[in-house]
């Protein structure tokens, strides 16, 4: 297939889902009685159309660019890792529990390594458990990484509420080493604003995995188990431990993704700071085409309707942006091999 | 609480658990990944409320609760089938989309971003507690019976058998005459409709639809269903299992001889216990999330 054709079936099926969105968000626009044109104005004002709201944008895309690139790993591989978001919840309380640890004012640079570590370590745990079971035994990786996700998600809620957190809240002490910066003490227009260095983090992290993914030996052949499990395990790839290592890997990488809340914004870990960010990761991944250049503008797409929600959210309910989420992923689930099928319906006939 | 109360409590916890894992092992055993169980579950209990509400009569909330699951349920055969969407991604769409059209129009209908106002639902008449309570309720008879029901219909009907073949070997079905999608869209529609009932009670017994209500209820059934190796009887007794470890971390909550969140867990720690076959090894049917052309 020529590369023309590639680029083609990866980026009309998002095109087409986003047509899709906007006429649903028109409909639901007017059942409300406001002027779309108007509502749309307002969430590209209250977005992209200021610091601040521009400042949240980043800050929610980072969070979404880790769980995103997770998910993305994971389906490269084959592999659909839907438990990012507790392994992201992993990460974060791995990181505040080694910030516990450390004294008070170690500069950033010096322990930062250590919480990335930490943060990679708990994700890449979550990881690593449905990987295993995957290659061993066989057992389906979506629904053991539910699960899990509840497991998880529980066994943090223990942790924290009987053992670290500060009374009457549901968050842990506040680390006082290697806080991040944040964008708004660099420039004074951002200032109220979450985003924060983080995002350096992620975007090193998207050109590390398209790096590994299309540069290396591993990268090939995880994307070789991806595309044909059989035809890898032929040509002498070890598909078992292919398999556990990108789920580990994927965990990892989700866990990263908790620094953005723990290390760049609160400063502690707070139950349920990671809610929903696992199945929008899923989101980014499916609409970025499992690219890292497509993930991180899906990630940007995905932050600009939430924190859009909240801007229009004096004309139409701020829910109607978690119809449009779905809206997207639907249509884009359902349109790729539609427009697969009918492109090369197209090609063949201008071919012959 | 003496034994017969918490009987009585375990079976309430139980009822919507049984009517999802009831359309969930329809949907599964016809190939069909029931991830959606929750998402009907939820649409189910926003109609419900919605229809209680605006008839004054729950059983009107309980015919568009079925209307409202298997909506949404021919939304995801559509795509998953007539389209060949990938099951897992379309699945979690549906979960999505159940949540943000019920909280839109949770908005839109009762103006408010958490909860309905008081709906009626299947009231005791004087002061019944317990199976008292439980007997006057017709939606507890439906959720008693349906597993028996799906058990009888996928063993011992027609349509049973070509649920089980779609799901197993939909190129074999096809090749004796078997109309592969129909039996498919029938299977998820009537997953759907009966999720939505699990749904429907779980707003009518609390009287009104709050946001999220569902809180992981679909996925509890779909652990029911995975635990008990796609059988529907075994499912059922699965949900009475969770059901009971429910009743029994409520029971333990004053005492904290096991921490709450540790209950919690069970029912997926079993899941992932049976699907790694550590003991005995559960196999899903053979065609379960593939598409097929036939």
């Amino acid at each position: 297939m020529s590369r023309r054709a590639i680029i083609e079936e990866a980026v009309l099926p998002p095109l087409v889902a986003l047509l899709l969105a906007a006429v649903v968000g028109d409909a639901l626009i007017l059942t409300f009685g406001q002027s779309p044109g108007a509502v749309y104005k307002l969430l590209l004002e209250g977005t992209w159309g200021n610091a601040y709201g521009f400042g949240q944008v980043l800050y929610k895309a980072t969070t979404l660019v880790f769980t995103g690139l997770a998910v993305g790993l994971g389906l490269r591989a084959g592999l659909f890792n839907i438990g990012a978001e507790s392994q992201l919840a992993a990460g974060g309380f791995c990181a505040a529990l080694v910030g516990l640890l450390l004294p008070a004012g170690i500069p950033a640079l010096l322990c930062l390594p250590l919480y990335i570590l930490a943060a990679a370590a708990g994700g890449g745990v979550v990881g690593a458990v449905p990987g295993v079971l995957k290659a061993k035994f066989g057992a389906h990786e979506v629904i053991v990484t539910i699960m899990l996700n509840f497991i998880v998600l529980a066994l943090l809620n223990y942790l924290t509420s009987a053992k670290v957190h500060v009374p009457d809240t549901l968050h842990t002490p506040e680390i006082k080493s290697g806080a991040l910066p944040r964008l708004g003490d660099m420039f004074s227009s951002f200032h109220g604003s979450a985003a924060n260095a983080t995002i350096l983090l992620g975007v090193a992290t998207a050109i590390a995995l398209g790096w590994y993914l299309f540069r290396t030996r591993r990268g090939f052949e995880l994307r070789a188990v991806g595309l044909q499990p059989r035809a890898a395990e032929y040509a002498g790839v070890n598909v078992a431990s292919v398999t556990w290592r990108a789920l580990a890997a994927s965990g990892a990488i989700a866990g990263i993704g908790g620094l953005n809340y723990v290390l760049g914004y609160k400063h502690y870990y707070e139950e349920g700071f990671a809610t929903g960010a696992g199945f929008l990761g899923i989101a980014v991944a499916l609409v970025g085409r499992n690219h890292p250049v497509g993930i991180v503008v899906a990630a940007l797409l995905f932050a600009t309707l939430s924190q859009g929600g909240l801007a229009v959210n004096a004309l139409v309910p701020k829910q109607m942006v978690d119809v449009l989420q779905a809206v997207v992923i639907l249509a884009v689930a359902t349109s790729v091999p539609e427009v697969r099928r009918l492109l090369r319906g197209v090609r063949r006939r201008t071919d012959s | 609480m003496n034994a017969l109360d918490f009987l009585a409590q375990t079976l309430r916890i139980a009822i919507p658990y049984l009517l999802a894992a009831a359309g969930g092992v329809l949907s599964e055993r016809a190939g069909l990944i029931g991830l959606t169980l929750e998402g009907y579950m939820l649409g189910g209990a926003f109609c419900a409320a919605v229809g209680s509400y605006a008839a004054g009569a729950p059983w009107v909330g309980v015919v568009a609760a079925i209307l409202g699951g298997g909506l949404l349920a021919m939304l995801y055969a559509t795509s998953a089938i007539r389209f060949k969407a990938d099951q897992v991604v379309v699945g979690i769409a549906i979960n999505l989309l159940a949540i943000g059209l019920t909280r839109f129009f949770l908005r839109l209908i009762f103006d408010s971003s958490s909860n309905s106002p008081r709906v009626p639902g299947f009231e005791v008449k004087g002061s019944g507690t317990g199976f008292v309570a439980l007997a006057h309720n017709p939606l507890v008879w439906i959720g008693v019976v349906i597993i028996p029901i799906v058990s009888l219909v996928l063993y011992r009907t027609p349509f049973g058998l070509r649920v089980r073949a779609v799901g197993e070997h939909p190129a074999a079905a096809a090749s004796v005459g078997v109309p592969v999608m129909r039996v498919r869209y029938l299977a998820v529609a009537l997953s759907g409709m009966i999720a939505g009932m699990g749904g429907a009670y779980l707003a009518l017994d609390q009287h009104q639809f709050t946001d999220g209500m569902t809180a992981g209820r679909g996925f509890i059934a779909l652990a029911a269903i995975i635990f008990g190796r796609w059988d529907p009887m075994r499912a059922g007794l699965a949900c009475l299992l969770f059901a009971a470890a429910e009743t029994l971390q409520i029971q333990l909550q004053g005492t904290q001889a096991i921490p709450s969140q540790f209950v919690e867990m069970i029912p997926y720690v079993l899941t992932i216990v049976a699907l790694a076959g550590i003991v005995g090894r559960a196999v899903p049917p053979a065609a379960l999330g593939k598409t097929t052309t036939e």
